[in-house]
């Protein structure tokens, strides 16, 4: 079927099958290697998109269902500089191998844009092989102000 | 995932008057198509369906499209319901998942899950391996020798506790169903799971008005602390009148086949003081004819301290 997405942005039409995800369709199809397929399951966070605003499991959404625009971690950034939340990823070293990152770092702008009252709770649903929660929710906390040590 | 024919009807007519199965966010549907779980021919996607709308006028009206998060978010919503939702899933899954898919979504039974292997739920008369093979995080109450699967909903325990209805339309008119009946134990036809008739859509839940479940929590007891089902859960609200309980719900998840009202623990709590001698008696009679299988027999006592447990954080000014 032919459907048309909103991709960071940009227009995108596509012709695609009925079970194809928005995760296949953006890394597949769109060159968009951003969101990663960690399970392919919904149970790890690593395929994490903002749809309308909001953070979503690429891996379980079909992309022929998708009708409001998509932000991937490619459209975080203006030019050279980096989104508040990925510069402070960098600041505080909050990443190993990387493969978990940017869906961790699409539920971080999420956690500071609702200004979530428990940044640990809020992101339980971005797991990170590597364990590097403490840098990650240091990252966090850098960009809402607050002390990183906590 | 086996090919499909995917449509999007424009209204709850068209709905109705075309066979398939429905699609909200897809949380479970997807999951259990790529599993090949479920195989539908044809998938309707019900989204742009004006099933919306969360009201407080008189007790609470939840349209079925709404999604966990904004309903959680509600300040209309009664405390019981929103930590129930709060506790669910991850918030990316509760910004995708609406409210009657989540009273729909399927067993988390890894058999179940596994079409390699036999399942009664999954295909009638096949067996059960679960009865004798890895059922720790299964059913000890409503069981029986076909299936002893958990009903994994947090929001549906809630939501039995506060006597809600699902609104239900069909191509021959509409009705509403106590949730609590809306869902079927397995006895021997594990594979009917709730009241819906075929082609039949849950168009909205409603909560009759409950002035004191102000007064109400939602405690999950789990494997890690977030982003897990329950191994046990208990849904409580008190009303609690001069050191006095007049009225009290109570219901258990993680433990049950189906939201597990318990009217025993209820009627005990009527009328007593709101101390722990109390919560224990009470407590004591959640687990009357309870079946523990080989491999979760902790499930019985975990569900009367869960139990006492939100009995606990209820009462904590009345007995400071
Ligand atoms: C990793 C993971 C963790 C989870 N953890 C929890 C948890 O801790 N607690 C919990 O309660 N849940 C949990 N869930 C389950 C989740 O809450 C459900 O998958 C979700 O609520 C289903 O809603 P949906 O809109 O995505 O349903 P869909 O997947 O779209 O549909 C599910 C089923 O309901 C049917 N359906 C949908 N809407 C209607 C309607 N209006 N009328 C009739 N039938 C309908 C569909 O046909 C389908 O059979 C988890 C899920 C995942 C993937
Ligand atoms: S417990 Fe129920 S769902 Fe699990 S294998 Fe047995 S029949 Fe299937
Ligand atoms: S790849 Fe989507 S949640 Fe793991
Ligand atoms: S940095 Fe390696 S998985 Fe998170």
């Amino acid at each position: 079927m032919d459907i048309s997405l909103q991709i960071n942005g940009k227009s995108e039409r596509l012709s695609v099958e009925p079970g194809v995800t928005l995760l296949d369709a953006l890394r597949e199809r769109l060159d968009v290697t951003g969101p990663k397929k960690g399970c392919d399951r919904g149970q790890c966070g690593a395929c994490t998109v903002h749809v309308g605003g909001r953070p979503v499991l690429a891996c379980l959404t079909l992309a022929a269902t998708v009708r409001e625009p998509v932000t991937t971690v490619e459209g975080l950034a203006s030019g050279d500089d980096l989104h508040p939340v990925q510069q402070a990823f960098v600041d505080q070293d909050a990443l190993q191998c990387g493969f978990c990152t940017s869906g961790q770092i699409m539920s971080a702008v999420a956690a500071v844009e609702q200004d979530v009252p428990d940044v640990r709770e809020f992101m339980s649903g971005n797991l990170c092989r590597c364990s590097a929660y403490p840098n990650i929710v240091a990252a966090v906390d850098q960009v809402r102000g607050a002390d990183a040590s906590v | 995932m086996r090919p499909f024919e995917l449509t999007a009807p424009e209204t709850v007519d068209a709905a109705l008057a075309s066979p398939g199965t429905f699609l909200a966010g897809g949380t479970t549907l997807v999951d259990l198509m790529k599993l090949d779980v479920l195989t539908p021919e044809r998938v309707l996607d019900i989204n742009t369906l004006p099933l919306q709308g969360i009201d407080t006028t008189d007790g609470l009206r939840i349209g079925a499209l709404e999604r966990m998060s904004d309903v959680a978010a509600h300040p209309g919503t009664y405390p019981v319901i929103s930590r129930a939702l709060l506790l669910s899933a991850s918030q990316q899954l509760r910004n995708m998942a609406s409210i009657g898919g989540n009273l729909m979504q399927r067993t988390r039974c890894g058999y179940f899950r596994d079409v390699s292997v036999p399942c009664n739920r999954r295909e009638p008369g096949s067996g059960c391996p679960a009865l004798t093979g890895a059922n720790r995080m299964h059913a000890v109450l409503g069981t029986s020798e076909s299936c002893v699967a958990t009903h994994a909903s947090d929001l549906a325990v809630a939501l039995v506790a506060l006597d809600a209805r699902v609104r239900l339309v069909g191509s021959d008119g509409e009705r509403t169903v106590a949730l609590a009946d809306f869902y079927r134990m397995p006895a021997d036809t594990p594979e009917v799971e709730t009241d819906l008739r075929q082609g039949e859509l849950i168009s909205e839940v409603l909560v009759p008005r409950l002035d004191w479940a102000s007064r109400s929590t939602y405690v999950k007891v789990r494997d890690r602390q977030s982003y897990e089902f329950a191994l046990c859960s208990a849904a409580v609200a008190l009303d609690v009148q001069d050191s006095r309980i007049v009225d009290a719900r109570v219901a258990a998840g993680g433990v049950a086949t189906v939201p597990w009202r318990l009217p025993s623990v209820e009627q005990a709590l009527r009328g007593a003081p709101p101390t722990q001698e109390t919560f224990e008696a009470a407590a004591a009679l959640a687990t009357e004819g309870a079946r523990p299988l080989s491999g979760n027999g902790f499930k019985a006592p975990l569900l009367r301290r869960t139990i006492i447990r939100a009995l606990r954080e209820v009462t904590e000014e009345d007995r400071a």
